[in-house]
């Protein structure tokens, strides 16, 4: 089987990464997803909330998703659904498998990563006790509630502020459960402001912030757990415990991108977001394998990740069209003081966009501060904010004319610096 | 004088609202960083609203389960008698995006609509 282009996963990112692609004049592309259904995890993200900023309107994960669905379809776009990559080469040859065509093998000419992500597990966690019955991921337990209709459990705590456990917070409370509290082990949540208020506030659930489960009792199934304030050591502080009877607890610890068959190709992964290291058209270390999404880093706004799959989208056109050259010079772009990483990595400013935007997180809650950007030692740009927090995704825009005018330019630097 | 402290939902800086109140009406928003967050903390502290999201089972669908939303938000301390009356709400395949499950759900004048589409098994 050949395909000019072979896209793996078919959530938001895979599916705006193949529209981008045909409207850049690519005909032969296939979508390859593991689910029954095309849309990824928005099919579990009945709240509203996606879509702010592509449709100016508040839509629900599905409502989202079936915008890009049905572009897919009108433009004939073919997918596969129930089949599950199984490996890629560095040659791009993706092995594939399912029920009706069993193992096959697929020559691309160009692949995009689309994979997403999947949630820290208990084990990357540490907590003591047994392993009882009742202890689910927040997104286990959203897929069960949502799309199974079935309710894990009656009385609630939850680890974890990031958003997936605040949505699951609200949603149980609706569906007739206690949740008793959120535990979060950082000094601040790595949740979005808009849900920490409509999710918590809203029901009285109370938000602990420098705390963890200490505790887990219940040897069938939770019986009770109990929480603790840590230390800046992030070590409990006896005499700080609080004890819940509960018969459930969720941990909503994050997000890992998940990139086993990246490696397995030889893609080089960016240790601190655990994805593939990209230049400005989002092209890996590995020519012609392009990566976005959360598979690329995490994202807490579908619409951003609809953005940069389109871009991949595009990019991988041109690569499939010979519109690339690898001969062209690369610019570092560098993550300091503050910066945690940034997306690209790099970037060639004879092929980059004339509006180029960079991605990035920081490592710790800033008030006050500013975003600067330096061309070498020289300060080029520099935009306050009251407040940035790991939680939320910042942007820089880099422009082409401006790098134009630094001909012997080496690197880009990004950090935030008082404002 | 009563005061409510409200954090904006707006946009990423959820700022600390302080609202200062007399009689049920706002003498006064500090704290918000652009007129936005005046606007929320006027509406939140008079007359919040809410969309609400769920899901409902369906019968003889591809799926056991079809999610619906109220069209427009509804006063806030609606949320539970518009989950309520869900409760036994059961609907047959095909189901498609923006099919009415509920209409003027508690006498809020909003619909409760589909958000997916669910074809018949
Ligand atoms: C609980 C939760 C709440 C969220 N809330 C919001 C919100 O309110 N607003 C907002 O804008 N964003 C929200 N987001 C973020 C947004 O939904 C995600 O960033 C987005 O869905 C990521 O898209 P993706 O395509 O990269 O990944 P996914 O949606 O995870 O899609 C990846 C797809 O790849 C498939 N796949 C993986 N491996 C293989 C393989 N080997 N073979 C075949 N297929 C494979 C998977 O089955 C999956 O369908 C939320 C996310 C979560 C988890
Ligand atoms: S007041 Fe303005 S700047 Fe502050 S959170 Fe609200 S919308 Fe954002």
């Amino acid at each position: 089987m050949n395909y000019d282009l072979v896209i793996i996963g078919g959530g938001p990112a895979g599916l705006a990464a193949a529209v981008a692609a045909r409207d850049n004049g690519i005909q032969s592309i296939l979508i390859i997803e593991r689910d029954k259904e095309l849309g990824g995890i928005l099919n579990q993200c009945i709240h509203n909330g996606f879509g702010l900023h592509t449709f100016k309107e508040e839509l629900t994960g599905p409502e989202y998703a079936s915008r890009f669905i049905d572009q897919v379809k009108e433009k004939n776009i073919e997918y596969k659904l129930n089949t599950m990559v199984m490996d890629i080469s560095e040659d791009k040859i993706v092995t594939a498998m399912n029920k009706t065509d069993g193992m096959f093998m697929i020559n691309a000419q160009a692949i995009i990563l689309a994979m997403g992500c999947r949630e820290r597990s208990r084990g990357a966690l540490n907590i003591p006790g047994f392993r009882p019955a009742g202890v689910f991921s927040a997104g286990t337990a959203q897929r069960l509630v949502n799309i199974e209709g079935y309710m894990p459990g009656k009385r609630v705590v939850i680890l974890g502020s990031g958003d997936i456990g605040l949505i699951m917070a609200r949603r149980m409370t609706l569906e007739g459960a206690k949740v008793l509290a959120v535990a979060e082990l950082m000094p601040y949540s790595g949740g979005l402001k808009r849900n920490i208020v409509q999710c918590l506030d809203d029901f009285n659930i109370p938000l602990y912030l420098s705390h963890t489960v200490i505790d887990i009792e219940g040897k069938e199934r939770v019986e009770g757990i109990t929480i603790a304030e840590v230390g800046p050591d992030r070590k409990p502080i006896p005499g700080t415990e609080i004890h819940y009877d509960c018969d459930t607890l969720l941990l909503s610890c994050g997000l890992l991108p998940e990139n086993e068959l990246s490696k397995a190709a030889g893609v080089a992964i960016n240790p601190i977001t655990s994805g593939p290291i990209v230049n400005d058209g989002l092209e890996t270390n590995i020519d012609g394998i392009f990566a976005c999404g959360n598979v690329l880093h995490v994202h807490d706004l579908v619409d951003f990740v609809s953005q940069e799959a389109a871009n991949a989208g595009k990019n991988a056109a041109r690569y499939i069209q010979g519109q690339t050259s690898n001969e062209t010079k690369e610019i570092q772009v560098k993550a300091e003081d503050g910066v945690r990483y940034t997306v690209p990595c790099t970037i060639r400013p004879e092929v980059m966009d004339d509006n180029l935007c960079v991605r990035f997180r920081v490592g710790q809650v800033f008030k006050n501060s500013a975003i600067a950007v330096y061309f070498d030692n020289e300060l080029i740009s520099k935009r306050s904010k009251q407040v940035m927090a790991p939680g939320e995704m910042e942007q820089v825009i880099l422009l082409k004319k401006k790098i134009e005018e630094y001909p012997n330019l080496s690197e880009i630097t990004i950090k935030i610096e008082e404002a | 004088m009563e005061t409510k402290h409200l954090t904006c939902i707006g946009c990423p800086m959820g700022c600390q609202l302080t609202v200062k109140m007399k009689n049920k009406e706002v003498i006064e928003v500090t704290g918000n960083t652009c007129k936005k967050g005046d606007i929320y903390a006027r509406k939140e502290v008079t007359n919040p609203t809410r969309i609400v999201t769920t899901s409902v089972p369906v019968n003889g669908g591809d799926l056991p389960m079809v999610s619906c939303k109220t069209k427009e938000d509804i006063p806030k301390d609606k949320i539970y008698d518009v989950i309520k009356s869900l409760e036994n709400v059961c609907i047959d395949a095909p189901v498609s995006i923006g099919d009415i499950i509920i209409s003027n759900v508690c006498d809020t004048g909003v619909d409760i609509v589909a958000t997916k589409n669910v074809c018949v098994k």
